[in-house]
């Protein structure tokens, strides 16, 4: 009995995008599980590596953002958008073939942000962080009435989702997104000079610290953690480093504003970013974006740049640079041991895909893969999923499908959240 | 005598419709003038950017009132907007900087491109609503 007791509270700790620590308590259960699970007929429409296999779980959740795995192989997933007055979804398949039985849903806001970590489903709207207690079954005991653990955060339109994740020391990490391009005097108009200093930048544009534990913390309670984000929707703490890992989305319209670029140089500025952060961080906006052809912080034109001049001296190197616009929503290392030996501890970044690009062609629309060794990259990214959209000349509004949220389960498939159409993916290693 | 009566005829034919031709909102100049200042947010064929950027295509602000229509390019936006049940999250920086022509080209193209079939905005619309709309 006492020995029950201790496997439950292992699986209650463990963190549902590595649940690989607690495969313990569910071990027997998820190998019965996964031999019934099979990829359907066409990969859910997917384009994926040879040995993988994609399952369409469910569909129609409408604007599903981030997701959550439980040990148990339950799903939570937060909504952009109420569907039926809930903004929260828990999906569960009773009879282990990978495709959901039931839907009940919960939590009347809407936003982005679902974590599970130390027996708590962690879940943000655009101003606050909210928690659930789990039971022994990663089930939420109080959908009614969760604690509420960061308040007041600002959310003023543009870039307003909270995405969260956690470390392994009780801390909370929340992106507060600057309500900006690029901290124009007035926004996105052509010509309106760049402020300096950024006034945005002592209450957005970074990632703020809170105690994963206490209630009604504030901007005052927390760490201002990482400064000069833009915004960030995917980020993930890395085991390996134990550092918290980011993607950025960099600034748009280049090409609208200045008269520099021609109109196929621009679409390719800047680079998406990916950082690695410590308290203290600083990636540099407004003031410079980085160039990923000729690897360089160069200053923005609303700051007195010309394409070349550099700045940003005091900012640091992105860790990798991933073509531009591509927005990345989803970041996960992966922890598992499915998939082959390649994909231990790299990348996962989910492209929610581009929009100005336009008219070239867009890009983005996928799931991509960069393989990490040591805590650094190892080679070059590539692309692992493909096809979410479904149509030849990909665009924002018609695309079918965006690849959003990012989660691992506990037998190491990769689950894939699309905000587009609502549908939850299941990616999973066959050999075949 | 007849072929200068046939001759006049022609001419006045020909300065009517040439007439009408300059009055009117060019759909052709519109479509010119969306590329290069509309094109990025709204896309090529109107459909925008979910939750970002509004679609131009079957939306009332687009094929309803003309005055709002006009007013919104004018003064831009600077806040979340709700529109036909969905918010939109980039600001819309003003567009005032165009002339009464130009703004009136533009809308009488989005106006009749992508599936609307609403009626034409003249100059002289824009010019009116210019006079009255506070700027920023």
């Amino acid at each position: 009995m006492p020995s029950f007791f201790v496997l439950m509270a292992i699986a209650n700790q463990s963190c549902a995008r590595s649940a690989n620590d607690s495969t313990s308590t569910t071990k027997n259960d998820t190998t019965a599980k996964a031999s019934l699970v099979k990829p359907d007929a066409d990969n859910a429409g997917l384009k994926l590596p040879q040995g993988f296999g994609a399952l369409k779980v469910t569909d129609g959740l409408g604007e599903a953002r981030h997701l959550a795995v439980t040990p148990q192989g339950d799903i939570y997933v937060k909504l952009s958008s109420l569907k039926n007055g809930k903004g929260i979804y828990f999906l569960h398949d009773a009879n282990g073939d990978g495709k959901i039985d039931t839907k009940t849903s919960f939590g009347s806001y809407t936003g982005t942000g679902m974590f599970i970590k130390n027996g708590y489903l962690y879940a943000s709207s655009d101003k606050e962080v909210f928690r659930y207690k789990l039971d022994a079954n990663n089930k939420v005991t109080n959908p009614d009435k969760p604690e509420k653990i960061v308040t007041g955060l600002l959310s003023r339109g543009e870039h307003e989702a909270k995405a969260i994740t956690l470390d392994n020391d009780g801390n909370l990490y929340v992106n507060i997104g600057a309500y900006s391009n690029i901290c124009q005097q007035k926004d996105r108009v052509k010509g309106s000079p760049g402020m300096k200093p950024c006034p945005i930048l002592d209450s957005a544009g970074g990632i703020w610290q809170f105690n994963a534990d206490k209630l009604n913390q504030t901007y005052g309670d927390d760490t201002h953690y990482a400064t000069g984000l833009r915004n960030v929707v995917g980020l993930d703490w890395n085991t390996a480093t134990n550092s918290l890992f980011v993607m950025q989305h960099g600034r748009d319209q280049l090409q609208d504003y200045t008269d520099l670029f021609s109109q196929k140089e621009a679409v390719e500025l800047p680079a998406e970013c990916l950082y690695e952060l410590h308290k203290g961080s600083n990636c540099g906006w407004p003031y410079i974006y980085y160039d990923p052809i000729q690897h360089k912080k160069i200053l923005c034109p609303e700051y007195g740049g010309d394409g070349k001049k550099t700045g940003g001296e005091d900012a640091q190197d992105p860790v990798y640079a991933f073509p531009a616009h591509m927005a990345p929503n989803g970041l996960l290392f992966y922890t598992g041991n499915m998939f082959p030996e390649k994909y231990k501890n790299g990348a996962f970044i989910a492209f929610h895909g581009s929009w100005n690009r336009s008219p070239q062609p867009q890009k983005g629309y996928f799931v991509a893969f960069l393989p990490f060794k040591d805590g650094k990259p190892s080679g070059e990214w590539e692309i692992f999923a493909d096809n979410f959209a479904g149509e030849e000349n990909v665009q924002p509004g018609t695309a079918k499908h965006r690849p959003c949220g990012l989660a691992q389960g506990p037998d190491g498939s990769l689950y894939v959240s699309d905000d587009s159409g609502g549908t939850i993916y299941r990616i999973i290693y066959t050999g075949k | 005598m007849k072929k200068i009566i046939i001759s006049l005829l022609f001419i006045t034919v020909l300065s009517i419709f040439l007439f009408a031709q300059t009055s009117k909102p060019s759909v052709e100049n519109g479509k010119k003038l969306y590329e290069q200042y509309c094109l990025t947010c709204h896309q090529a064929d109107g459909s925008g950017v979910p939750k970002m950027n509004p679609p131009l295509i079957k939306t009332s602000y687009v094929s309803g009132d003309k005055k709002k229509l006009i007013q919104w390019v004018l003064r831009g936006s600077v806040e979340n907007v709700l529109i036909d049940g969905k918010t939109y999250s980039n600001n819309m920086p003003s567009q005032a900087y165009l002339k009464d022509e130009e703004i009136a080209d533009i809308l009488t193209y989005i106006r009749s491109s992508f599936g609307n079939k609403a009626s034409a905005v003249t100059p002289t619309d824009v010019k009116n609503l210019r006079a009255v709309t506070k700027l920023d």
